[in-house]
């Protein structure tokens, strides 16, 4: 198999998830929500400071974005981030299709892409050959779909990103190992995020 | 108030009864009925998925956000999902309700239907979420609003399972 390295992310400058991670969060001055995916995208949410409007996705692989939809359907108000790696979207593609169709205008979606399952040993996943998300995500109907070409362009999306929707960031990032470790508690971190969120359990 | 009602006109008011807006669903051919009404009700948020396990998924969110949701598939869709309960729904305490339209018997006609509904009550049954088998209309609102009230008071999921005594179900022309 050799590496096809062609396609719309051909300029883009391979970045740290938990310094793009600070980056992001230091950005959020809303009380926005932040869904975190599985593995290493979650420990250097978690090591980036543990806000209370931030959820931490443990196990349910793929489904980061579609929980991201849920919370942004049932809070219109508030803007939600979702960020996923390459090998856990990759999991529920078709869910791009889904937020495309709903078309929430609150709603970002960042994908981490290290083109390795870092967290199982660092096998490769198709992004690492022919596989290009942004165009993948351009094609399921996201059209504000973008690859971050360094940290300055990173910083513009998410600017952009915040004020609308839906839209999705892609960055290449390297293979560092996450920061952090996240708590491993689903009800502590679910009752976290609800109180954060302003919901209160029925 | 169920005299003359069919199933899926119950189902519908029994959800609005009880405050469940969100209805996402991957397709069947039984629920047809209930996924045409929901739609044309503008009390309900209703839309499909391309999986079963991103429709938990997103009804986990909302119920996280303050909004009430129900996940609508058939049996070989529950059969995608065992591990979006056990690892999300379950653990997080999420009163995840789901309808499932009964497949894989009295009249079945797909052997992978026949296969894959023998896993259903199991995987349910393994993960202790209560489920219940609807086969009689006279029973149908009694069990469906008890037991989203129960979901919610006790934060554990629940599924129905809607026998083809129920609906009619799929039937197999020669």
């Amino acid at each position: 198999m050799t590496a096809a390295k062609v396609g719309s992310a051909h300029n883009a400058k391979v970045m740290n998830r938990f310094e793009l991670t600070k980056r992001l969060v230091g950005k959020l001055k809303r009380d926005e929500a932040v869904i975190g995916g599985i593995g290493n995208t979650n420990f250097d949410l978690w090591a980036s400071g543990q806000r209370p409007q931030n959820y931490y996705m443990l196990g349910s692989m793929g489904l980061t974005i579609p929980i991201a939809l849920g919370v942004a359907i049932a809070q219109p108000a508030r803007h939600v981030v979702a960020l996923e790696g390459d090998g856990s979207l990759l999991m529920q593609l078709g869910c791009l299709g889904t937020v495309a169709m709903r078309a929430p205008n609150n709603l970002t979606i960042v994908v981490w892409d290290n083109g390795i399952y870092q967290i199982t040993g660092s096998q490769p996943t198709v992004t690492a050959f022919a596989t290009d998300l942004v165009a993948a995500a351009r094609a399921c109907g996201i059209a504000n779909s973008a690859w971050a070409a360094d940290e300055d362009d990173f910083d513009r999306l998410v600017e952009r990103a915040l004020g609308g929707g839906p839209s999705l960031i892609a960055v290449k990032t390297d293979k560092e190992p996450g920061v952090g470790q996240t708590d491993r508690d689903p009800v502590r971190i679910r009752s976290a995020f609800m109180a954060g969120i302003g919901v209160k359990r029925a | 108030m169920s005299d003359a009602k069919t199933w899926h006109a119950i189902i519908q008011a029994t959800l609005k009864a009880n405050d469940v807006r969100l209805v996402t669903y991957v397709p069947d051919r039984v629920f047809t009925p209930l996924i045409r009404s929901l739609h044309d009700d503008s009390y309900f948020t209703t839309f499909p998925c391309t999986r079963e396990e991103e429709a938990v998924g997103i009804n986990t969110g909302a119920w996280m956000g303050g909004l009430r949701g129900a996940v609508l598939m058939q049996t070989s869709g529950f059969g995608t999902i065992a591990n979006a309960l056990a690892s999300l729904a379950v653990p997080s305490q999420i009163p995840l309700v789901m309808f499932v339209s009964e497949r894989g018997v009295l009249g079945e006609f797909n052997l992978g239907q026949a296969l894959v509904c023998r896993t259903m009550r199991p995987v349910l049954d393994s993960l202790a979420v209560i489920n219940h088998t609807v086969t009689r209309l006279d029973e149908l609102e009694f069990t469906v609003d008890r037991s989203i009230k129960q979901a919610v008071a006790t934060q554990a999921p629940v599924c129905f399972i809607l026998s083809p005594l129920l609906t009619g179900g799929k039937v197999f022309r020669h």
